[in-house]
């Protein structure tokens, strides 16, 4: 009978031993609430905390270097997409869960800017105006841009003898039948920012639109990631669908032998901005600043294309070589206001989701 | 009534433990959907209950996590007999495998039963993607699981005796599974059936990747609800559905799982030689675990091919963060913080697991008395069939100020994992602390025994393997767990189901051999775990 006594003891006591090691190593007793230290200081110092979604990344050697020359530290919670990330600003915007937030893009910004998630606000350095919000540009500061395109498999239109298309309209074509695959509006943000294209295009008449296509054998799956990885061919072992939606820099990422094997249209693209901004009620409101104006900078800026895969949206920033040659940003991409999204989104996904279950 | 009282207070620390990371964020939530404008407003509430694409997704979510439940069962149950009756070569090998689907991420199982069931695919021509067949078929996947674990551990400490001599007075073998095995094997197969169907009704990434958008299911819906279109109202109105049916749902599991007299007799069996009229059920044990390793295959398969050939490639490319910065951890540090985390979340859940356990099990004296347990033995149950959206949002909104800010706390992760994980040790050890005679223990006491002395020498020796099994199983939920770790983990450490979302999130070709191989990494981290768990045999506890 001692054995299993003894079995026992050992167990928990290494559970134990094993846990106390957990909580005492893994985070050095650093609440947010020391950030209060550097603002009643008046001088730089503190925790910045910074809250953002999950695919945010940036390399350490550029965070270590701003530590150590604005004095602050920087504190990353990342979790969620980018409409979780916009809901929990949303609910918690009288008690904030951070000092600044990155992430929020035109699709929703309406959302938290109409809870007064965000403080006024502007940077030291001014990005171009074509990235600014019409409503809440004094609050929001873009960061980066990525523009969602349909994206064809030019190998397998070349090994077919076929034409790529060009265009929304050219998608409904019966010579594309049963050729492209989206992620759908309802569940990926991507696949909402091409349904966005769609409704830019063709305005009230989105829903015959979206008929044809579904006519012509389009394929909606959940997510960016089942679309590409499940059913592209440029991405899938067995794909079977050589046009998909992703994003205007995917071809930097096909190539092979100093050649590109995929090609974004740029016509058919809708561009989602990321936008950077101070929360209202922030502990650290001049941390948050400063953190702002840091990653408009340039090495922030110019890590952004390796770190998140998208573009930055200062002029004097410098893009990977790859993304020069084989990842053109579209000139003119289709536009929808936020407000409008904001006001329209859930009767749009309601009957889109009606159209594409037929 | 002191009875009552006295076990009530002794309940008093799992309930509040419930009440705070439960109870209070879920109420937070929930009333944000009530409140509009300041003034408590239900009318919207209800309007949303009578819209006719709720009653769709209702129905969707009952048929659908029904019939994966009655599936897995089915399945199930043979497999539970074979690994933990029956002397099969390499069984604890196998046992510790089973679990394996139960910590890969959805997003990569659900892209691997796409490549076998999609258009391209080998299973293509059956057209089942993107139908509930394929939904159905993922859950079953996910589950079976839970029902050969509890099941089969409760089979395992079933006194044989009684089916003997039922077959020696001239029973059939299938007479004797009838009227004395599976009776005496309900509460087991109620709880595992009720984990299961709880399980299903809350699945959320493996409905979203199989179903495609045209089925939505209560838990997609909610999330669609609170993050994309930010109807907090309509959000409320399903949770509040959600909530309602699953608390009928476990007040009828209560019914069933409640025996005339639970007390059967409970050893340590040893297991037995398969003999030639065990071939149905080894050969159902065999279809089962080949139909779940196919989908596994296909992963180790895709993990190893490189640029259209085979190769390791993938696997090194994990042990650093890459050229492109792909990871934003090595995958061995983030399994390092998975297996932390998991061992946290393990102990909190058993410590609390044991307890309720223990209470809900004790023989009631009243009527009231027995209510009082069942209503508690619910109640822990609750946290598996409510939506981890409402949940995790509802922490942030309640759980922000002193002196319970606990929205920042490292501990945030191991402890909603320990919620998750909780349900599954407490229906673990249930069936047989319930087996267990009262008798024996009042025994134990007249002969001078201390309550501590009676609980090692009576409760312990047979709750031991069902216990080890429960942490084992915890252990592995909270491995797997992603819902609520994606919502809550911090950047700088995040768990391994989070760096391969990430890695599946972007284009480029290496990055989804790499997720291929960390989903590999994790089911064999995982599988390891378990046999190391199922090697903690304590000898010469049979001699009982």
């Amino acid at each position: 009978m001692h054995a299993p006594v003894r079995a026992l003891t050992a167990t928990l006591a290494a559970l134990t031993l094993s846990s106390c090691s957990l909580m005492g190593g893994s985070d050095p007793a650093e609440p947010s609430s020391s950030a209060s230290d550097g603002t009643t200081g008046g001088t730089s110092g503190g925790t910045v905390v910074l809250a953002t979604h999950e695919s945010f990344h940036l390399p350490k050697k550029l965070v270590r270097e701003f530590e150590e020359e604005s004095g602050y530290t920087l504190e990353v919670r990342a979790a969620g997409d980018a409409g979780t990330l916009a809901t929990k600003l949303s609910l918690t915007a009288d008690n904030p869960i951070a000092d600044a937030a990155f992430g929020i893009d035109n699709t929703f910004a309406s959302r938290p800017l109409g809870e007064g998630a965000f403080a006024s606000f502007s940077p030291t350095t001014t990005p171009p105006d074509e990235y600014a919000l019409a409503d809440g540009g004094d609050r929001l500061v873009p960061i980066d841009s990525a523009s969602v395109c349909v994206n064809v498999d030019t190998d397998w239109f070349d090994r077919e003898g076929l034409e790529p298309p060009q265009t929304l309209d050219d998608l409904t074509d019966p010579a594309y039948a049963d050729l492209l695959v989206t992620p759908g509006a309802s569940t990926s943000s991507p696949g909402m920012a091409f349904f966005l294209a769609t409704v830019a295009q063709y305005g009230d008449d989105w829903p015959d639109y979206w008929t044809d296509l579904m006519a012509n054998g389009a394929e909606v799956v959940d997510g960016w990631e089942d679309a590409y990885y499940g059913d592209f061919t440029a991405g899938a072992e067995n794909g079977t669908r050589p046009i998909v939606v992703s994003y205007d820099s995917s071809p930097a990422f096909t190539v092979t032998d100093g050649r590109t094997t995929t090609a974004a249209l740029l016509d058919t693209c809708f561009r989602q901005v990321e936008y950077a901004g101070v929360l209202a009620g922030a502990d650290n409101p001049d941390g948050a600043e400063a953190l702002i104006d840091w990653m408009l900078g340039d090495e922030v800026q110019s890590a952004l294309p390796e770190s998140m895969y998208v573009f930055p949206v200062m002029p004097g920033a410098t893009v990977p070589d790859d993304w020069a040659e084989f990842a053109p940003q579209p000139t003119s991409p289709f536009e929808v206001a936020p407000d409008e999204i904001a006001a329209n989104r859930e009767q749009w996904l309601t009957e889109w989701t009606d159209v594409v279950s037929r | 009534m002191r009875r009552i009282l006295a076990l009530l207070l002794l309940a008093a620390g799992p309930v509040l433990v419930l009440g705070v990371l439960f109870v209070l964020p879920v109420t937070g939530m929930v009333a944000e959907g009530f409140v509009a404008d300041g003034r408590f407003a239900p009318g919207a509430v209800l309007d949303v209950l009578a819209r006719p694409r709720v009653h769709r997704v209702a129905w969707f979510t009952v048929w659908t996590s029904g019939v994966a439940t009655v599936l897995s069962v089915v399945l199930g149950l043979p497999a539970a007999y074979a690994l933990h009756r029956l002397a099969l070569p390499g069984r604890a090998a196998v046992r510790a495998a089973l679990l394996v689907p139960f910590v890969l991420p959805t997003v990569v199982v659900g892209v691997a039963f796409r490549q076998l069931l999609g258009e391209g695919g080998p299973l293509g021509a059956l057209g089942l993607d993107g139908t509930p067949a394929a939904i159905v078929a993922g859950l079953v996947f996910f589950n079976v699981a839970v029902v050969v674990r509890t099941v089969g551990v409760a089979w395992e400490s079933l006194d044989p005796r009684p089916g003997q001599a039922a077959a020696a007075l001239g029973a059939s073998p299938w007479q004797v599974l009838r009227t004395v095995t599976l009776p005496a094997l309900r509460p087991a197969i109620v709880g595992a059936a009720s984990i299961v169907f709880l399980f299903c009704a809350t699945a959320f990434g493996i409905v979203l990747t199989l179903g495609g958008v045209r089925h939505a299911t209560v838990e997609t819906e909610i999330y669609l609800l609170t993050t994309t279109v930010f109807d907090l109202q309509a959000a409320a109105a399903l949770s509040v559905l959600q909530i309602v049916v699953v608390v009928g749902l476990l007040a009828l599991a209560a019914r069933l799982r409640a025996v005339p007299d639970p007390t059967a007799q409970r050893t340590v069996t040893p297991v037995r030689a398969v003999r030639r009229s065990d071939a149905a059920v080894v050969a159902a044990t065999g279809a089962v675990l080949a139909a779940m390793l196919v989908p596994v295959l296909t992963l180790v398969l895709g993990s190893l091919r490189v640029d259209g050939g085979w190769g390791l490639g993938n696997y090194r490319a994990l042990s650093s963060t890459g050229d492109n910065q792909a990871l934003l951890a090595p995958v061995t540090s983030a399994l390092a913080t998975s297996l932390r985390t998991a061992v946290d979340a393990t102990w909190m859940a058993l410590l609390v697991g044991v307890l309720v356990a223990t209470i809900v099990t004790r023989r009631s004296h009243s009527r009231a008395e027995r209510r009082v347990r069942s209503t508690l033995d619910g109640f822990f149950m609750l946290p598996l069939g409510v939506s981890a959206v409402t949940l995790g949002f509802g922490f942030l909104i309640t759980l922000d100020r002193p002196p319970l800010d606990l929205r920042d706390s490292p501990l945030l992760v191991p402890m909603a994992q320990a919620l998750v994980a909780l349900p599954l040790v407490v229906r673990t050890l249930t069936p047989v602390l319930g087996g267990i005679d009262d008798r024996q223990r009042q025994a134990a006491a007249s002969l001078g025994a201390s309550p501590w002395r009676t609980l090692l020498t009576v409760d312990l020796p047979v709750t031991w393997k069902p216990m080890l099994a429960a942490s084992g199983f915890a252990f592995a939920a909270s491995l797997g767990e992603f819902g609520a770790t994606s919502f809550l983990a911090r950047d700088d450490s995040p768990t391994l189901p989070v760096v391969i979302f990430r890695l599946l999130g972007h284009p480029g070709a290496m990055n989804y051999g790499m997720a291929l191989a960390a989903s590999v990494v994790l089911a064999a981290a995982t599988a390891t775990a378990m046999l190391l768990v199922e090697r903690l045999r304590v000898p010469g506890v049979g001699a009982f």
